[in-house]
C-alpha cells in the first residue's frame, strides 16, 4: 500500500456475553439481544430467532440502555410526608412499605372489598395482576384499555373472535393491496414495518387512510386525507358500492358468516330482531341441499343466503336481506357522504372499485387441503388479497366501537379475513365473544370475586348492576352507559371516585398509568380531584398507591410508592393468557429475566404482589398452611396453574418424554429452558391449519391440543351481533332489565346490531361554527408515550412538539415559522408554537402525544424543552362533554365501550402573543430523584 | 492536505430505499448505541437531561415535505449519514491525515488520535454528515461499522452495519457498489438509484432509491366495470342473489 494508513483492528471483542430477554420499551416485545461487557449492559440489538421482531429493532428498543440507566428510576420506596402534589417524600424501607399497604388494604378486604379500586396501566401481566384484585375481591380492576383501544378490540372479538395488532395481521407474504386506516404507530410496531417493506419489495400497493400524511401514510401509494371521525362512514359507502355491484364473496359469506342466519322479523314479537333458533338454542338457516331449516353448523349443511322462512305468521328473513335494505340505502352512497368524509364520491367509488378488483380477480389459490366444521372438505385455500390494518385512529371517537364493526363487515364481504392475501388471527385468536367470560362483580368480604373481572357482555343480564340498578363498579363498567366495556374505564376512576359515585372508595391503588399526565383527560382538573380534601380536611379520595418504575408525573400524587425494576431487571412472561406475542404462521411466548440485579432498593411489582398478596392471606397466594405461596414473580410464572395442564408459560412445559409445547406439568427448570432458548418458545401451527381458522377442525383439533382451549369451538362470523341487538331491544322496552329512560334514545340508535355511523356525539353539543377544527395527536415512532423523555437520546429526537397546522388554516391566520397560538375547545386553552405541515387533511391540526412533560418530573431540568415547549391536548379534553341543559353530564365516551373519545376533540385556533412557555403552565413538583448528569459519555468496555 | 488512495475495485456503501423508509429513526438510534460502545471515541451527549440537549449522531433521519405541480403534498423521510465518496473533500481537506479513504475497499474514516478537531473536514462535506464531539473533540462520522462487517467475533449473519441490521422496513442495503453484479448494484440500476446532489462532484459511494410515484390511482372510469350496478335496492339485490345463488356450483333446488 503506497499510502500510510493506519492499522486497525477489525474484529474487535464484542462483548463478554449476550444475554436474550425481551424488549419493554412499548408493548410490541421483541426478542432482544442485551450485550453485555464487565456485567454491564453494554449494547441492545434485535434477536434474529424471535418470531416477532426477526432481529431488527426500532429506535425505542435499541434506545433502551439510556432507559435503564435513567436518572428518573426510582431508588427506594417512597412515604409522603408532604401535601399531595407538592412532591415531598422521605425513603422508607420494604418492610415499612409493605406494612403500611397492608394496613391500608386487610380493612379493605375484610369488609368492603369494592373500596379498593386496583388499576393498571400499561401492564403486561394483567392475568397475573386480574387474578390477584380477583384473589383480593374487589370487582374494581381494569387495565388502561378503555382509554387506549378497546373499540378496537370489542368490535373485532364480536364480530369475528379477533382485531387486530395482537389478535391479527395482514397476511404480508401474500397481500396485493393493503389498506391501513390511521395508526402512526401500533403494539405490533416492528412487525407492521417489516411487513410494509415486505409488501413494496414484492410490488404490492398500499393505501394510507389518514388525515395526517406521516411515517407509514407517507410510503403509502395513495393517501386518503379523510376528515377525523367520518371513517365508518367511508367504510360503509364502500360497502354500498360494493353490495350494489354484487362484488361480495357469496359463498365465503352464506359458509363461514351469519348472513345466512334467519331473523325475527316482527316488530310485535318478543324475539323481534332475534335469531331463530332451534330447541338446542342454536341459529337457524335454511340449508340448500334440502330448502329446510337447519342448524348454522349441521353435518353437511350448505346456509342459504337469500331464503326466508315464514313460522307462525312471523317472516324470518336472512341477516343478508337486511344488510341489503341498510347499505343499498342511498344513504350510503359515495354522494351523500363525500363532503361530511372530506373525499370526492368519485375517489370512494374507485377505492371501492379498487378493493373488487384486487379481491376477485386477483384471487389467489394455495395447494393446501383442509376440513371444515361441517365436514366439508375443501381441496384448496381461496384467498382475496386485499388486507387491512387500523388501531386507535378509527377507534378513540365515540361512533368507533360501531366504525371498527364497519371494517370488520368490509373485509368479510370481500371474503378477506383467515384466507390467503388477507387479513390473519394469531394464535390463541380467534376466540368468539361467547368464547371469553362473562364480565363478575359478586363481592363476598374476605373472600375472591366470583370470577375474572373483564368479558363480553351477551345482554341486559350480564350487566354489572346491583339489585337497586346501580353499578357495581367504580368505573361503571357494564352498565347500560356503556354495556360492552370489555377492558373497563380506567379514565373514569379518579373522577368517579372523587364524586363518590357510584360511591366512595378508600385506596386507589394503581401501576404504571401517569393518570395525573398524559393519560387523563382534563389533567388540571384530575390535580384537584386527587389532592380535593373534604369538610374534615381528609383526601377525598384517601389513599393513593402508586408503583412505578421512574419519577413520573404521577408520583407526587400517592402517598405510597412501591418502586418497579426497569425491564432488565425484572422477571415477567408475555403469556397465551394475556396479550400474546404470537404470529399468524406460529404461537409463541417469551419471558423477560433479570439480566441485570438492581443497584437500588427495587423489587418487580408482580413480585411485590405475591409479598402483598400473602400478607392478605389471599386465595391464591398463600399455602394450605398460611404461608407465602409464590416467592416472587418467577415462583408464580413457573408453578401457578391456571387449568389442567396450562400455565403462565406455554413452552419447555413436563411432558412424558421431556420438555413439550402447549399442554404440560410444571417443569421447575422452565426459565431456564427459556433463558436457552433466547428468552421464548415458539411453535408453527400445522400448514392446514393457517387459514380458515374459526371455520377449520384442522385448527380447532390443533388448538385443543396445545391448550388455547379445552374443546373444539368453531363458529362463524357475526355480521349482526345480537346481544348488541338485546340491548337495543331493551332500550325498546323489551324484557325485564330496563335502561333509564334518559338512555333509552341513546341505546337504540348506538346499539344497533348491524353497523351504522353517527356523527361524533360531542358535536352536537357544541357550536362548530365557533370550534370547527379536528385536533389530533399521534404517537411519534421513535417515542412511547410518556417513556420516552427521560431517555437521553430518544428526547433528542423527539424533545419538543409543535402544532402542525394545515396550509389553509395557516394562511388564514397569518401564522409565520416561530409563531404561536392559542388554541380553544368547549373546555380549556392552551398556547403553543405551530409549524406548518401541507400533507394534512385542510381542517385538521394535531400534535406528538406525551412529549410534554411537568417541571420537576422523570429527572428532567425544569427548563427543559418537554416542560417549556411540549405541551399535551390533553388540557383541552374533558372526561365529560359540556352540559346540554337536561341536568346531565354525558361522558366522553362511545356508549357501548366506554373508551375514551380523545378524537372527537374540536378546538379554534388564533395567533398568541409568543409566550415565556407553552400554556398551561403548571408549577414544578419537587423530585423525589436527583437530577441527571450534564454530560453522557456512555462507554462501558475499555 | 490528505491524499486519496486510487480508486478501489470495492466499495462498500449503504443503498438507502426513500420508498420504504417510514422515517422510525431505529437506524439512528441502533447507530448511536454501536458507535457509542465501540470504534473510537463514545458518541457523547451534553445537556443531556437539560434544556439544550445536544449529542453526537452519525446518522440522522430528516422530513421533507414536497409539494407536486399536481395533487397531495408528500412526505418523505430521508436517513443521511456519510456517503463514503470517491473524491471525499473531508480527506484531502484534512490537515493532518487524520481522515483518510481506506484503499481496501473505500471506506472513509477518521484516526481519532490523529484529529485535532479542526473541523475542516466538516466545512468541506457538501453533506454536513460530520460531527465534531463535544467531549472528546474528535472529528465522529459513519465508519460503515468497519469494526462489525468483517469482524471475526460476531456470527457472519451479523457481519453488517448496525444501521442495516436494525431497519425494519428493510430500507436500508449494504454491499459492493463496485461490484455490478452485487445486489446492491442490481438493485440501483432496478430501480434508478441516484446520487445526492451529483453537481458537488464527490461521486458518492451510497446511493438512494427513490419513491415510486403516488397518488397516481386510476380514476373512477377506468375502474368502473368493477362496480357495474347489479340493484338499485334491497329488493333488487335479493332478486339478483337468488340468480347468482343458483348459478353457484350445488345451486338451490
Amino acid at each position: 500500500m503506497s499510502l500510510d494508513q493506519p492499522q486497525l483492528d477489525t474484529s474487535p471483542h464484542v462483548s463478554d456475553e449476550v444475554r436474550k430477554t425481551t424488549c419493554y420499551m412499548c408493548a410490541c416485545r421483541c426478542g432482544i439481544n442485551v450485550h453485555m461487557k464487565e456485567g454491564k449492559v453494554a449494547y441492545i440489538e434485535g434477536n434474529k430467532d424471535h418470531p416477532v421482531n426477526q432481529g431488527v429493532l426500532c429506535a425505542k428498543g435499541s434506545a433502551g440502555i439510556m432507559q435503564h440507566n435513567a436518572p428518573s428510576r426510582l431508588r427506594a420506596p417512597l412515604k409522603r410526608v408532604g401535601e399531595r402534589g407538592s412532591g415531598e417524600f422521605e425513603e422508607i424501607s420494604w418492610e415499612e412499605a409493605l406494612t403500611m399497604a397492608t394496613g391500608l388494604l386487610k380493612p379493605i378486604r375484610e369488609k368492603n372489598p369494592e373500596k379498593l379500586a386496583f388499576f393498571t396501566g400499561r401492564d403486561q401481566s394483567q392475568s397475573f395482576t386480574g387474578f390477584w384484585a380477583q384473589g383480593f375481591g374487589t370487582p374494581n380492576f381494569a387495565a388502561h384499555g378503555g382509554f387506549c383501544s378497546v373499540n378496537m378490540a370489542a368490535a373485532g372479538i364480536y364480530t369475528m373472535g379477533g382485531a387486530f395488532w395482537e389478535f391479527g395481521q395482514p397476511d404480508w407474504d401474500h397481500t396485493k393491496l393493503f389498506m391501513l386506516f390511521g395508526v402512526a404507530e401500533d403494539h405490533d410496531s416492528n412487525p407492521i414495518k417489516m411487513g410494509i417493506g415486505k409488501i413494496k419489495q414484492r410490488g404490492a400497493r398500499m393505501i394510507g387512510v389518514n388525515p395526517i400524511r406521516t411515517g407509514y401514510n407517507a410510503v403509502a401509494d395513495d393517501w386518503v386525507g379523510i376528515t377525523p371521525g367520518t371513517d365508518g362512514l367511508f367504510i360503509l359507502a364502500m360497502v354500498h358500492c360494493l353490495m350494489k355491484a354484487g362484488k361480495v364473496d357469496l359463498e365465503y359469506l352464506a359458509r363461514f358468516t351469519n348472513a345466512s342466519v334467519l331473523i325475527n322479523e316482527d316488530p310485535k314479537s318478543e324475539q323481534f330482531g332475534l335469531f331463530l333458533r332451534d330447541k338446542d338454542g342454536q341459529p337457524q338457516v335454511i340449508d340448500r341441499n334440502t330448502g329446510k331449516l337447519a342448524a348454522w353448523n349441521g353435518k353437511g349443511v350448505e346456509p342459504d343466503l337469500s331464503g326466508t322462512h315464514r313460522a307462525k305468521g312471523v317472516t324470518h328473513r336472512p341477516v343478508f336481506h337486511q344488510m341489503a335494505d341498510r347499505y343499498l340505502s342511498d344513504d350510503y352512497a359515495p354522494e351523500a357522504v363525500a363532503e361530511r368524509c372530506g373525499i370526492p364520491a368519485q375517489r370512494i367509488r374507485a377505492l371501492a372499485a379498487d378493493l373488487a378488483r384486487v379481491a376477485f380477480d386477483e384471487a389467489i389459490e394455495l395447494d393446501r387441503p383442509w376440513t371444515d366444521f361441517r365436514g366439508k372438505k375443501h381441496e384448496k385455500m381461496v384467498g382475496r388479497p386485499v388486507s387491512f390494518h387500523a388501531m386507535r385512529g378509527i377507534s378513540a371517537h365515540s361512533n368507533g366501537f360501531q366504525t371498527c364493526r364497519a371494517l370488520h363487515i368490509l373485509q368479510i364481504i370481500l371474503g378477506s379475513v383467515e384466507v390467503p392475501g388477507g387479513m390473519r388471527f394469531k394464535p390463541p385468536y380467534p376466540k368468539p365473544a361467547t368464547a371469553h367470560p362473562k364480565p363478575h362483580g359478586k363481592v363476598t368480604p374476605g373472600a375472591a370475586l366470583d370470577g375474572p373481572h373483564l368479558g363480553y357482555t351477551q345482554g341486559p343480564e350480564d350487566l354489572l348492576l346491583n339489585d337497586a340498578g346501580d353499578p357495581i363498579r367504580i368505573d361503571k363498567a357494564y352498565t347500560w352507559e356503556n354495556p360492552m366495556s370489555a377492558h373497563g374505564l380506567m379514565h373514569m376512576v379518579i373522577s368517579n371516585a372523587h364524586a363518590g359515585v357510584p360511591y366512595k372508595i378508600d385506596t386507589l391503588f394503581m401501576y404504571m398509568a401517569n393518570m395525573s399526565w398524559n393519560s387523563s383527560m382534563n389533567v388540571g382538573g384530575v390535580h384537584k380531584m386527587l389532592t380535593d380534601k373534604d369538610e374534615n380536611g381528609d383526601y377525598v379520595i384517601p389513599n393513593i398507591i402508586y408503583s412505578d418504575a421512574y419519577s413520573s408525573e404521577m408520583v407526587a400524587y400517592a402517598d405510597l410508592i412501591l418502586p418497579d425494576t426497569t425491564y432488565l431487571e425484572r422477571h415477567d412472561c408475555i403469556s397465551l393468557l394475556d396479550r400474546p406475542i404470537c404470529e399468524a404462521d406460529g404461537v409463541a411466548d417469551a419471558i423477560r429475566w433479570p439480566v441485570v440485579e438492581p443497584d437500588r432498593d427495587v423489587r418487580g411489582f408482580q413480585s411485590v404482589l405475591c409479598d402483598l398478596g400473602a400478607r392478605l392471606d389471599m386465595p391464591g397466594f398463600v399455602n394450605e398452611d398460611g404461608s407465602q405461596k409464590y416467592q416472587d414473580y418467577a415462583d408464580y410464572i413457573t408453578n401457578h396453574i391456571r387449568r389442567p395442564g396450562v400455565g403462565p408459560l406455554a413452552g419447555f412445559r413436563k411432558g412424558k418424554d421431556g420438555p413439550q409445547g402447549g399442554r404440560g406439568d410444571v417443569n421447575p427448570n422452565q426459565i431456564q429452558d427459556y433463558i436457552d432458548n433466547g428468552g421464548f418458545w415458539a411453535e408453527h401451527v400445522p400448514e392446514n391449519a393457517a387459514y380458515y381458522k374459526p371455520f377449520s377442525m384442522d385448527y380447532q383439533n390443533w388448538a385443543v391440543e396445545k391448550g388455547f382451549y379445552d374443546a373444539v369451538q368453531p363458529y362463524i362470523f357475526q355480521l349482526y351481533v345480537e346481544p348488541l341487538r338485546k340491548f337495543q331491544a331493551a332500550a325498546e322496552g323489551i324484557g325485564e332489565r330496563q335502561p333509564p329512560e334518559h338512555l333509552r334514545e341513546r341505546l337504540k340508535l348506538t346499539m344497533d346490531p348491524l353497523p351504522i355511523w353517527y356523527g361524533p356525539l360531542e358535536d352536537d353539543q357544541i357550536d362548530l361554527d365557533e370550534y370547527p377544527i379536528h385536533a389530533l395527536t399521534q404517537r411519534p415512532m421513535a417515542m412511547y408515550h410518556s417513556w420516552g423523555t427521560q431517555n437521553a437520546w430518544l428526547r433528542q429526537i423527539h424533545g419538543h412538539n409543535p402544532l402542525y397546522v394545515p396550509t389553509k388554516i395557516w394562511e388564514a391566520n397569518g401564522f409565520e415559522e416561530g409563531d404561536w397560538a392559542k388554541v380553544s375547545s368547549t373546555h380549556g386553552s392552551i398556547v403553543v408554537p405551530v409549524a406548518h405541515q401541507a400533507s394534512l387533511n385542510a381542517n385538521t391540526v394535531w400534535t406528538w402525544n406525551a412529549i410534554g412533560k411537568r417541571k420537576g418530573t422523570w429527572a428532567l431540568d425544569e427548563g427543559a424543552p418537554e416542560a417549556t415547549k411540549g405541551f399535551l391536548l390533553n388540557h383541552l379534553i374533558h372526561e365529560l362533554l359540556p352540559p346540554k341543559g337536561d341536568g346531565l353530564r354525558w361522558a366522553n365516551s362511545d356508549p357501548v365501550t366506554g373508551q375514551a373519545a380523545w378524537f372527537d376533540l374540536r378546538v379554534k385556533i388564533e395567533k398568541s402573543a409568543v409566550p415565556n412557555e407553552a400554556q398551561p403552565a403548571m408549577p414544578a413538583i419537587k423530585s423525589p430523584v436527583a437530577k441527571g448528569p450534564s454530560e453522557l459519555n456512555w462507554k462501558v468496555g475499555k | 492536505m490528505t491524499q486519496l488512495p486510487p480508486p478501489s475495485a470495492k466499495k462498500l456503501g449503504l443503498v438507502i430505499d426513500l420508498d420504504t423508509c417510514v422515517g422510525c429513526h431505529a437506524c439512528v438510534v441502533s447507530c448511536k448505541g454501536w458507535n457509542t460502545e465501540n470504534y473510537g471515541a463514545p458518541l457523547s451527549d451534553q445537556d443531556a437531561y437539560g434544556a439544550n440537549p445536544s449529542g453526537t449522531f452519525l446518522n440522522r433521519v430528516h422530513s421533507y415535505e414536497v409539494q407536486p405541480e399536481q395533487g397531495e403534498a408528500q412526505l418523505i423521510h430521508f436517513p443521511k449519514s456519510c456517503l463514503h465518496c470517491e473524491d471525499a473533500p473531508c480527506v484531502t481537506v484534512c490537515p493532518t491525515g487524520a481522515s483518510y479513504k481506506r484503499a481496501e475497499d473505500g471506506i472513509v474514516l477518521v484516526n481519532e488520535s490523529d484529529c485535532i478537531g479542526c473541523g475542516l473536514c466538516a466545512w468541506a462535506c457538501p453533506y454536513g454528515a460530520r460531527e465534531l464531539d463535544a467531549k472528546e473533540g474528535v472529528m465522529k462520522k459513519c465508519t460503515l461499522c468497519v469494526d462489525r462487517i468483517y469482524n471475526e467475533n460476531l456470527p457472519e449473519e451479523d457481519r453488517q452495519p448496525a444501521c442495516v441490521r436494525t431497519c425494519p422496513s428493510g430500507a436500508r442495503h449494504f454491499g459492493d457498489l463496485g461490484d455490478e453484479n452485487s445486489d446492491v448494484s442490481k438493485l440501483v440500476a432496478e430501480r434508478g438509484g441516484f446520487d445526492l446532489m451529483p453537481e458537488q462532484g464527490t461521486k458518492p459511494v451510497n446511493k438512494y432509491l427513490p419513491p415510486r410515484p403516488k397518488d397516481e390511482m386510476p380514476e373512477f372510469d377506468v375502474l368502473a366495470p368493477y362496480l357495474e350496478p347489479i340493484a338499485s335496492d334491497g329488493k333488487g339485490f335479493v332478486g339478483w342473489l337468488d340468480k347468482a345463488l343458483s348459478a353457484m356450483p350445488g345451486g338451490a333446488k
